[in-house]
Order: C-alpha cells, then sequence, then structure tokens
C-alpha cells in the first residue's frame, strides 16, 4: 500500500476509533471525578481517587449483584454447552426416521422472539415457584437453535471414520460422544460458551421480570437501580457502576474476539 | 403360539430398528422439553390469550375473540407505537449496517496494529444495553451532557435530546446503532475475510482501482453476510427493549414506545394480558415476516461463492 493511502486509513481508523470508544472513555474518566468536576464539564479528572467506586458498592448490594450474574451467566453458559452439544450429536452422528422434522422444530423456535412468549412465560416461572431463583434466570435459556446448529456445523467436519473406528474399538455412544467429539470441537464449544456468557451477563428484560427482591438480581438490574436512584451530582458514582458492570464482559471479549468472530460468522452463514 | 413368537420376532426387531431413534430421541430430549415448555406451548399460550379478557393472575376469563385486535388497531397509542417502531428500524437498520460495513472495511486492510482497532471496534458488543443506556442517558443530559456543551461551544441552541418529543427517538436510535455496531462490524469482518484474496490479485493485475474492487468484488462477495446482518439488525430493532426504559420509560408523549416496551407496560404494569398478548402476536407476525423474507429472497438475490 502507498504511503499517502496508508496515511489516510491510518486516520480514519483512529477517528473511527476515537468516535466509536468515547462514549466508554468518558464514563471511565467520570468513574474517577468528583461531582463538581462534572459540572465543571471536564474530560480529565483531577486525581484518580477510588471514592466513586467504594460509594458504589456501599450503596448498592453490587457485590452480590455480581456474584448472582456470574452464577446465572456461567449456568446458562453450562446448560448450553450440555444441551446443544447433545442435540447437534444426535443431528449429526445419527441417522433416525424424522430427523427432518425435528430439525425443522429447530429452525421454527429462531423466528419465535423472545419477547412474544414472555408472558405465559412469566406465569410459568410464577406457577413453578421459581420467581426469584437461578432456575428461573438460566433454565429457560439453555436450548438454543443457534447454538445447535453452531455445534452441527462443527460436527459435521470430523469424519465419520472416526465413528466407524470407534464403534470397532467398542466405544459406546456415549463414550463417543464424550470422549471423542467434545475434546475435538473445544473451539466451537468456547465461542458458544463465551456467546453464551456474554448474552446472559447482558440480558435486561427477563431478569427485570421474574426478580423482585436482592437475592439473585443481576448487575443489570442494579444499573437501573442505581440510575433511578440517583441525582445529577452523583453521577460519578453511577459510572463507577456502569464501569464495574462492563469490565467483565469486555474482557471476554478482548481474549476472544478472533475466535467468536470466526465461531459466529461460520455458526451463521454456512 | 407360532403367531405369537412371529410377532415377538417382529416387535423385537422394530424395537431394534428403532434403537437409532430412541437413543436420538435421548440426546435431543432436553432441547425438545426445553423448546416445548418455553417457547412452543408460552407461543400458543399468547395466541389463545389474545382472543380472551383475562384476570390478574393472567388466566383467561372471557372470550372476546377478535375484539382485542379490533380494540388495538382502534387504539390511538398502538399505532402510535407501530409507528414509532417503524421509524425506530428505518433509523438504526441502514445507518447502523453502513457504519458497521464502513468499519469493517477499514479494518479489513492489512496495516501495523489492526488488531487493536479491530479490538474497539467490536467493543460495544461487550456492553450491556444497561451499561450503554446510562452512559448515554448522561451524554444527553441536558444540562451537564455532554452534547449539549458541544453545542453551545459552538454557539447552537441546545436540544433537549430526550424531553423533546421530536428529537427522543432519534437520540434512543443513536444510543442504539452505537451499541449494535460492534456485533455487526464483528460478523461483516468476519465476511470480509473470507473472500478469496485471490479475486483481488487478478483484479490489481487487470489495474483496478480500490472503488472498482468494492463494488465489483467486496459487495458481491459479501452479500450473504450483509443480507443476514441485515435480517439480524431489523429483529433486533423489533426487540428493543431495555434502551427504552432507561433513557425514555416510552416517552415523551410516547414517542418512543416501541412496541415491546408497550407489551411490556401493557401486561406488567396495567395487567391487560389479553390486549398484551394481542401485541405479542402482532409482533411475532412482523419477525416472522422479516425471516421468511430472508429466507425467500436471501438465498436468491445475494452471491454465493
Amino acid at each position: 500500500m502507498s504511503f499517502p493511502k496508508k496515511i489516510v486509513f491510518y486516520f480514519l481508523l483512529l477517528f473511527s476509533a476515537f468516535l466509536l470508544f468515547f462514549p466508554v472513555m468518558y464514563a471511565f474518566m467520570i468513574s474517577f471525578m468528583t461531582g463538581g468536576e462534572i459540572m465543571q464539564g471536564k474530560f480529565f479528572p483531577q486525581t484518580f481517587t477510588f471514592d466513586n467506586y467504594f460509594r458504589v458498592f456501599e450503596r448498592l448490594p453490587l457485590m452480590k449483584y455480581l456474584i448472582n450474574s456470574f452464577v446465572v451467566s456461567a449456568g446458562v453458559m453450562i446448560g448450553q454447552l450440555i444441551v446443544c452439544s447433545m442435540a447437534a450429536y444426535a443431528f449429526v452422528f445419527i441417522s433416525f426416521k424424522g430427523r427432518d422434522f425435528i430439525f425443522f422444530l429447530f429452525i421454527s423456535t429462531m423466528m419465535i422472539p423472545w419477547e412474544a412468549t414472555m408472558i405465559p412465560n412469566f406465569f410459568t416461572i410464577q406457577k413453578l415457584d421459581w420467581t426469584n431463583t437461578y432456575q428461573g434466570l438460566t433454565v429457560p435459556f439453555f436450548a438454543l437453535a443457534f447454538g445447535t446448529f453452531l455445534l452441527r456445523q462443527h460436527f459435521k467436519t470430523i469424519p465419520k471414520e472416526l465413528f466407524e473406528a470407534s464403534q470397532i474399538a467398542g466405544l459406546s455412544r456415549f463414550a463417543f460422544f464424550w470422549r471423542v467429539i467434545l475434546p475435538v470441537s473445544k473451539t466451537s464449544l468456547v465461542t458458544l460458551g463465551a456467546y453464551g456468557f456474554l448474552t446472559t451477563w447482558n440480558m435486561y428484560l427477563w431478569p427485570l421480570l421474574v426478580t423482585n427482591n436482592d437475592q439473585v438480581r443481576t448487575v443489570q438490574i442494579g444499573l437501573k437501580q442505581l440510575q433511578s436512584q440517583e441525582v445529577a451530582t452523583e453521577w460519578g458514582v453511577v459510572m463507577a457502576g456502569v464501569i464495574v458492570v462492563i469490565i467483565p464482559t469486555l474482557l471476554l471479549l478482548f481474549i476472544g474476539q478472533k475466535q467468536l468472530q470466526k465461531g459466529l460468522t461460520q455458526g451463521a452463514l454456512k | 403360539m407360532k403367531e405369537s413368537s412371529v410377532s415377538l420376532l417382529a416387535k423385537s426387531s422394530i424395537w431394534k430398528k428403532s434403537l437409532n431413534a430412541r437413543t436420538a430421541l435421548l440426546y435431543l430430549f432436553p432441547s425438545i422439553l426445553l423448546f416445548s415448555v418455553f417457547v412452543f406451548y408460552p407461543m400458543f399460550r399468547t395466541i389463545y390469550l389474545s382472543f380472551f379478557l383475562t384476570d390478574q393472575h393472567g388466566s383467561a376469563a372471557l372470550f372476546v375473540g377478535l375484539e382485542n385486535y379490533t380494540y388495538l388497531l382502534e387504539s390511538q397509542a398502538f399505532r402510535n407505537s407501530i409507528k414509532a417502531t417503524i421509524l425506530f428500524v428505518l433509523y438504526t437498520v441502514p445507518a447502523g449496517v453502513i457504519l458497521a460495513l464502513f468499519l469493517a472495511l477499514i479494518a479489513n486492510e492489512k496495516l501495523r496494529g489492526i488488531g487493536f482497532f479491530r479490538t474497539i471496534y467490536s467493543s460495544t458488543m461487550g456492553i450491556s444495553v444497561a451499561a450503554s443506556s446510562v452512559v448515554w442517558l448522561f451524554l444527553f443530559h441536558p444540562s451537564v451532557g455532554m452534547f449539549n456543551r458541544f453545542l453551545s461551544l459552538m454557539n447552537l441552541p441546545e436540544v433537549q435530546w430526550l424531553l423533546d418529543p421530536d428529537w427522543a427517538l432519534l437520540s434512543v436510535s443513536i444510543s442504539t446503532i452505537w451499541l449494535n455496531t460492534g456485533f455487526s462490524f464483528l460478523i461483516l469482518l468476519g465476511g470480509l475475510q473470507n473472500i478469496d484474496g485471490y479475486l483481488y490479485e487478478s483484479a490489481k493485475i487487470d489495474g483496478a482501482g480500490y472503488w472498482y474492487q468494492l463494488r465489483r468484488i467486496t459487495i458481491p462477495m459479501l452479500s450473504p453476510t450483509l443480507f443476514f446482518i441485515i435480517t439480524i439488525s431489523l429483529i433486533n430493532a423489533f426487540q428493543s427493549f431495555g434502551q427504552i426504559d432507561i433513557l425514555t420509560k416510552g416517552g415523551p408523549s410516547q414517542a418512543t414506545n416501541l412496541i415491546v416496551y408497550s407489551i411490556y407496560r401493557e401486561a406488567f404494569v396495567n395487567y391487560q394480558f389479553g390486549t398484551a398478548s394481542a401485541q405479542a402476536v402482532f409482533l411475532f407476525l412482523c419477525i416472522l415476516i422479516v425471516t421468511i423474507l430472508q429466507f425467500k429472497f436471501g438465498e436468491r438475490k445475494v452471491h454465493y461463492q
């Protein structure tokens, strides 16, 4: 690439990066500011004190919320990995009558938006007595058509000979699934796991519906509480809360960005 | 005696033949059970409830036929919500896809340090709708917010971003576009990287410029990914809720009362589960149409390798 062309691209890259990351940067800066500094409209805080961070943990049971979010996200992640990998295994390695029909059923779930079914689901959770429980926040999300397709895509690349060889070696179906298929599919499992964790951590509407006390409430609802409690002068505390909430998922994304991109494109398009 | 042994034999062979189906069902059972309880049953239940008036516990109380639907179609509030949703889709989808495409194009160049930019561009995917909305709530703040500070710096009149009915939906759309950029960018970048580099090399030999390559190679080859991301963005736009709940609560004067927010309020604030279900059916139909259109035209109109 020619030198002037490079300059143009670097300018575009830097400018876009600045614009796109500005809200996060700004929130980060504000989380260190005093009320007075925020009113003056400064961009850099005078000193980097963690006062706002201490205060947000006093104001809300934020630690409890963080643990809740972690338990719920990890729970959905593990549940999805188990349920989806089992289904994908059946679709790829077992030929049976009615497979196409069941596959069609899976596809059809993708056309039903979660929000269109939330009213009966809310009552189901109530009847199961799962309001304010981890089960209520996790179990409804274990089955995922997208996740099944993503894993199915990867399982299909595993040579059928491996299956035949395993049968000759006297491996049971489950042993083949557990000891051969899952280990060689690590990358797809990691992709789906990261995706599941990320989307669950960021979930908003469902936790809002099925929690009404601090017992299992997640950080996202904590942010809503924080924002509705605070008056304008306390924005530093609010932003400290925001930073605490986004750090785990940003870290996860930064580590797994390449992997996630590859996995999602495959799952989505092929 | 003979007969029974034959039938026994037949039975056992059916039993054997169905071995595969039975094992498959065992592996599929968790998915099927969960889909039945949390997707199929509630979908039918929603349709069923949309023909009834309900009590406070969401049980069907009085059959009213299509009255919930006719009520909705005549209701100013619902029409308003439809209008807001359509406008919201128009504001967010084209702009969001174009922005993400632009970012994916510049981040697909082979330059030093490009990994850093890719990470930054995909970063909003790791940010929740609640966190993003709280940050934007501050940016839009009438007095301390950055936008109005910037405007007054330029000697322009201040804007009541979230409080002015003419601006509120646009403001919410801006924050939504920002939030969705990360995901769209990541998918489009993946699509770009899947394009065979050989195509560009032969174009270069023919002396084709950047724009020519973009028009004749990149966009056609990227069309399946583009189409996919447009569909996902459309569906996402229809499903938006968190930003409304935190930024505007559907106001001012219902200018941002998007359909999911409207369903939420109707069901869990007003306890009108019948009309809420009718709205949910409407949402379902909208998304169904989008998905069917994708299946129908997506495959034909776009270029596959």
